[in-house]
């Protein structure tokens, strides 16, 4: 491995060993899962038999990676406290929506995946589209996880940029290769428990320098000004906020279009759930992700909050950090790391976020083996093969997706923000999904070519308004309404019109073309799908009491960081 | 297994690791703490490593016994 002079951290044999081991753990348990993972159903589904609290701390840990720790931490040094808006208004409602409403349409049908439900709801066509549209995106994700991975222990420990992506995408090749489903969702839980393990301390130990939290939010008012303290209360005007952006953008881009098109229609997380034992298992677990979302800021925000409060040094933009040799806002977890932890501590906040970047990877690459395997090879490629034929093909995909992902890491490399990336690729292909799956859900009158030519024109019209802002960065009044509009916020538009767009067309092409038979719909639609009575469980465990207790929680988070 | 009966429990799988954690990382908070070795980190006095390491290992040996494969 090669050395850089530049690195934040050394690590010691202790650190190293830390990191070796679970390497090896990671390694051992996907040979260990191999035996079990010979049908189609435990490869691509890990059998259906997940307990709520797995399939709940799954979910939430496919989201949970260190691209969207680092990328949360830096935006919260950037933007202040509004940065949390990611991990309430644009998460809870989403998640309870999908457990209370969505999930009995998908568990209730048997789907494999979110192209699948489409097939049964529209048709071929449709699940054509979403199926290539997912392929492209989870290879484009597991490569932005893996440069990302390989960028930061560059940065943070000097080892060499290729050695790290290969290292990492060969270990997720053999361990998802291996284990499937079942194996990237034991490490999903692995990782969970190391990103807590090993970020914790830094809030911790951060508020304790600080004197409380009352310490460090006088610190960053002192340091930086009112507009970082505040959630809702400075998003009165475009102005008035270090982000650019308004309270609509936030309600209506974030709370609507962004998240609920990447916790309900998001494939790579809803998979997750969808692998639980029965119906109220996946959604307890879903309940039970929600409330874990809610926690998440405490290792990610108040960390970039931190650093506004602690940090001697300012951080700046990536491009100017690369032109000036300062530290860039990227760098604020892994230097909060720094400042706190020792021989030990260090290798284990490192190895939680290499298992991120890795679960990341794992993630990706699974739901691209399943969507490959059942909504492009079976489909339209081999209609009648064995089960067996199409496991085999699923460890094959796995590897192929791996070493593609490999390819585009060396693409992504072009591109200087990663997070902005990611979520114009959320705007592309998640957005429009989702107009689309929920009328198919909750309104029967929607037909196959409404859905059809909704997903397209969606994908389209959002593929449009992002290439007409680069052609020419005016458009931006028109498309953000704000020439001032930060590209967070500008995504946040661009989804609210893209998701208007979808439902239109979707909802326009329906009223002018035939409607399928009631009959064909049942267990698809809302009014057509029996859904199993919870009257039996006692109220404390029903997964809609919950929902409610985390609801009202968010609101009360809302209210306390007004 | 909490999921299949044939399968040893990820809880498992988090108790080893977090054991042979906390003992690594218990061991090199103990070994600064008996030589004497101050290093450069903020809040250093308060001896993290030490303590994060105890919790580490407690909770890696309660998986560890709780969730041992066999264990019905």
């Amino acid at each position: 491995m090669g050395t850089h002079s530049t690195r934040l951290l050394a690590m010691s044999p202790v650190d190293l060993a830390i990191v070796v081991i679970y390497f090896l753990l990671v390694l051992a348990i996907g040979f260990y899962l191999k035996r079990r993972a010979d049908t189609g159903e435990s490869f691509f589904m890990a059998g259906r038999q997940m307990t709520a609290w797995i399939a709940g701390l799954a979910f939430i840990s496919a989201n949970l990676g260190s691209l969207e720790m680092m990328g949360w931490a830096a935006a919260t040094y950037q933007y202040g406290i509004l940065s949390a808006h990611a991990y309430l208004i644009g998460a809870i409602p989403a998640i309870l929506f999908l457990a209370v409403v969505m999930l009995p349409f998908y568990y209730i049908c048997r789907t494999h995946s979110v192209p699948g439900y489409l097939s049964l709801r529209y048709g071929e066509p449709a699940r054509a589209v979403s199926g290539i549209s997912f392929a492209l995106m989870t290879i484009l994700m597991s490569g932005v996880n893996m440069y990302s991975m390989a960028v930061v222990m560059k940065v943070i420990l000097g080892w060499d940029l290729h050695f790290s992506i290969w290292v990492s995408s060969l270990t997720v090749a053999i361990y998802v290769a291996a284990g499937g489903l079942l194996s990237a969702i034991f490490n999903e839980v692995l990782q969970f428990f190391l990103i807590w393990l090993g970020t914790l301390l830094i809030p911790i130990l951060g508020l304790i320098e600080c004197g409380g939290w009352d310490g460090m939010m006088a610190r960053v008012t002192a340091n930086f000004g009112p507009g970082y303290a505040h959630l809702w209360s400075t998003l009165g005007s475009f102005d008035g906020n270090a982000m650019g952006t308004h309270w609509t953008a936030i309600v209506f881009g974030w709370g609507l279009a962004l998240s609920f098109g990447y916790w309900t229609t998001d494939f790579l997380v809803v998979q997750r759930v969808l692998t639980a034992r029965d119906l109220r298992s996946a959604r307890m677990g879903t309940v039970i992700g929600a409330a874990l979302k809610m926690m998440v800021p405490l290792i990610v925000i108040v960390p970039g909050l931190l650093g506004l409060a602690l940090l001697p040094m300012k951080l700046v933009p990536e491009s100017e950090a690369l032109a000036t040799g300062a530290h860039s806002f990227n760098e604020v977890l892994p230097l909060m790391m720094a400042r706190y932890c020792g021989p030990g501590l260090l290798g284990l906040g490192v190895t939680a976020l290499i298992a991120g970047f890795m679960s990341g990877m794992a993630g990706n690459v699974s739901a691209f083996a399943t969507v490959w395997t059942y909504d492009i090879y079976k489909p339209l490629l081999r209609k009648t093969a064995s089960d067996a034929h199409y496991v085999r093909m699923g460890r094959w995909c796995t590897m192929i997706g791996v070493f593609v992902s490999v390819g585009t890491a060396y693409l992504v490399m072009r591109f200087s923000s990663i997070m902005v990336y990611t979520q114009v690729l959320f705007g592309f292909f998640i957005v429009p999904l989702f107009g689309v799956v929920i009328l198919g859900m909750l309104w029967k009158r929607a037909t196959p070519a409404g859905g059809f030519w909704g997903l397209l024109a969606g994908t389209l019209s959002s593929i449009g308004m992002w290439t007409w802002v680069q052609l020419d960065p005016g458009t931006l009044r028109i498309i953000a309404l704000s020439p001032h509009a930060k590209e967070l916020s500008e995504n946040s538009f661009r989804a609210i019109w893209t998701l208007c767009i979808s439902v239109l067309s979707t909802v326009v092409v329906s009223l002018c073309t035939k409607p399928r038979a009631e009959a064909e719909l049942k267990n698809l639609v809302y009014g057509l799908t029996p859904i199993p009575s919870e009257g039996h469980f006692a109220w404390y465990r029903r997964p809609a009491f919950w929902a409610v207790v985390v609801g009202i929680g968010m609101v009360v988070i809302n209210v306390i960081f007004w | 297994m909490s999921e299949t009966r044939h399968v040893i429990p990820i809880w498992f799988f988090i108790g080893i690791l977090l054991t042979v954690y906390g003992f690594l990382i218990l061991g090199a908070g103990l070994w600064d703490v008996i030589n004497g070795i101050k290093r450069d980190v903020v809040m250093a006095d308060l001896h993290a490593a030490v303590w994060w390491g105890v919790l580490l290992l407690t909770l890696g040996l309660f998986y560890c016994i709780r969730f041992r494969p066999g264990k019905e």
